[in-house]
């Protein structure tokens, strides 16, 4: 499900309007992701708390919504623009492709959450492609 | 059996006391509609199902939208044992209508972004927590009669 000129342009206009919020919206997401689905803290077990709002969490989700952002810059090419980001996910971090979909709906829930008049359903499918398409990109270096 | 805690059970009590059933009911199914366009194949008898547009004023996408919450509510009035309280339900979406189950969970998570959206902040974490539980629980219950 290739994104369409149009899917780009509304993923860029939308990540403009919620970019002032970034750090929330990251730290929400993760920290939702960690509550709802715990098999991902599996991931985690390295930090002291991953309690929604703690440090660790907050920090983290920081540095997943910039590189959102980031990928948001490469949308023509994230296969390319996320191949680093790929290979650490395949060689060093090994993390299951399907949680990439789990942290892409947590995501879409924040976003809903904090921006309800700026998700109408055609962002949403926008957006959705988006997240499907980095997801695919980041999985790329797997195998 | 579905191990319910106090506090998920209030969470999902709390939830459904702030839902406008036609309202939400409206909302998820088009969206489900619109971000997941092959769920249209089971609503060829509905009409105009076009545009995002078209899909959001459809009337018969409102009615049904009703319809799927008011089955939910069920869930809700029989959390101890909505297996059983969906067993025809179930019957009827894999015989009858014959719904690729696989599309249960799209309609559940365009479900949970609209009451993200009514509740914004209200909708903590556990909360959500909770309501998803809730809504796996209705999913399982719905493919059980599938064979």
């Amino acid at each position: 499900m290739s994104l369409t000129a149009r899917d780009k342009a509304v993923v860029k206009a939308l990540w403009s309007k919620i970019s002032s919020k970034a750090d929330e919206i990251g730290a929400e997401a993760l920290g939702r992701m960690l509550t709802v689905y715990p098999q991902t803290k599996t991931y985690f077990s390295h930090w002291a708390d991953l309690s929604p709002g703690s440090g660790p969490v907050k920090k983290h989700g920081k540095v997943i919504v910039a590189a959102v952002g980031d990928a948001v810059s490469k949308i023509d090419d994230l296969a390319g623009g996320l191949a680093a980001l790929s290979e650490l996910r395949a060689f060093k971090l090994r993390v299951d492709p399907a949680n990439f979909k789990i942290l892409a709906h947590n995501l879409i829930v924040v976003i809903a959450m904090l921006f309800p008049a700026d998700f109408s359903p055609e962002v949403h499918v926008s957006v959705d492609k988006f997240f499907q398409n980095l997801a695919l990109a980041l999985s790329d270096k797997y195998r | 059996m579905v191990q319910w805690t106090a506090e998920e059970r209030a969470a999902i009590q709390g939830v459904f006391a702030t839902l406008d059933y036609e309202s939400v009911g409206r909302e998820s199914l088009a969206r489900c509609l619109v971000v997941y366009p092959w769920t249209q194949r089971y609503f060829g008898g509905f009409g105009n199902l076009y545009n995002a547009e078209a899909i959001m004023a459809n009337p018969n996408v409102a009615a049904h939208g009703t319809v799927v919450l008011r089955g939910l509510e069920k869930a809700l009035k029989n959390m101890d044992d909505i297996k059983n309280t969906y067993t025809t339900l179930s019957e009827l979406h894999s015989e009858k209508l014959q719904v690729d189950p696989g599309n249960f969970q799209l309609l559940a998570d365009c479900l949970t972004v609209v009451v993200a959206k009514h509740m914004r902040t209200e909708f903590t974490p556990d909360i959500q927590a909770a309501w998803q539980k809730f809504l796996s629980v209705v999913i399982s219950a719905l493919r059980r009669q599938y064979h």
